[in-house]
């Protein structure tokens, strides 16, 4: 991705040398000249065309408000409620991520999200310890977290 | 058009306030720490975020002033708090901080456990 990245800023350069005129705006025009080239020539690199992978990390940003505004709402109808008649507890998460950014990136996104927040790691990095504000049904919970969450983080690494 | 700014940055700066306060309220309220955690490292940030955008944009309507630092706090805030309230749940968990007694599961627990039975 990032040398794709490279290429079209280098693409955009020779565009500014082949007009002799050194603006932001040429700038602009030769790196959309140049997305254009990269797309078309698409099928010799290695990884996606890298306008995918911005537009998934984009969703995720996204989702990533989404769920905060509605954590928050949850937090408030929690405090507020006179009686206090939540479950707490503790459950463990297999995830399917294997870099140590996605883990980071998927523990923060659990974090600021309904009632849910990341209390350990696994030491092989494979299972996540989430203590829950609400202890429902915990297959929907992990059904949800992986839905979204990892999915939209996979869509960004792959 | 100012109509509809003065009502966005009233409506940030009031929620984010108001979302400080019931942070606070669910501090002094919930019972142990990692229910606390809960209200105090969720409810904060988006109360400070919401403050700090309503802030950005009354300096960008009135005063017609493009404040980076602000955006620059809003990112910095959003990477450091889930981290931090993460943080100060695990030390709290290794140090055998309790959970509260109405807690209703606990794999932690298990998984510790099963690793101490593997070592010896």
């Amino acid at each position: 991705m990032s040398l794709q990245i490279l290429l079209n800023v280098v693409l955009a350069f020779l565009w500014m040398f082949i007009k002799v005129s050194y603006g932001p705006i040429d700038f602009i025009k030769g790196y959309i000249f140049g997305l254009l080239v990269i797309f078309v020539l698409r099928r010799y690199f290695q990884t996606r065309f890298y306008v995918y992978r911005i537009w998934s990390f984009v969703k995720l940003t996204l989702i990533f408000f989404k769920e905060l505004l509605l954590s928050n709402i949850a937090i408030i109808k929690i405090v507020l409620k006179p009686k206090l008649d939540m479950r707490p507890g503790i459950f463990a998460l297999q995830t399917d991520l294997t870099k140590d950014w996605q883990i980071l990136l998927l523990s923060s996104l659990i974090t600021l999200t309904p009632g849910t927040l990341v209390i350990s790691v696994s030491d092989d990095n494979k299972i996540l310890f989430v203590h829950a504000m609400n202890l429902g049904e915990i297959e929907t919970e992990i059904n949800n977290i992986k839905n979204t969450f990892e999915r939209a983080i996979l869509e960004v690494s792959g | 058009m100012s109509l509809i700014v003065n009502f966005l940055i009233g409506f940030f700066i009031l929620a984010g306030a108001f979302l400080c306060l019931i942070a606070t309220f669910g501090v002094i309220r919930l019972p142990d720490v990692y229910t606390r955690n809960h209200a105090a490292s969720k409810a904060t940030t988006l109360g400070v975020m919401f403050i700090l955008v309503g802030t950005f944009i009354y300096f960008y309507s009135f005063l017609d002033h493009f404040n980076s630092r602000l955006i620059l706090g809003f990112v910095f805030l959003f990477m450091t708090s889930p981290i931090s309230g993460h943080l100060i749940n695990r030390s709290a968990y290794n140090s055998g901080v309790k959970l509260w007694d109405r807690s209703v599961r606990d794999d932690l627990k298990t998984y510790n456990e099963a690793k101490e039975k593997n070592r010896f």
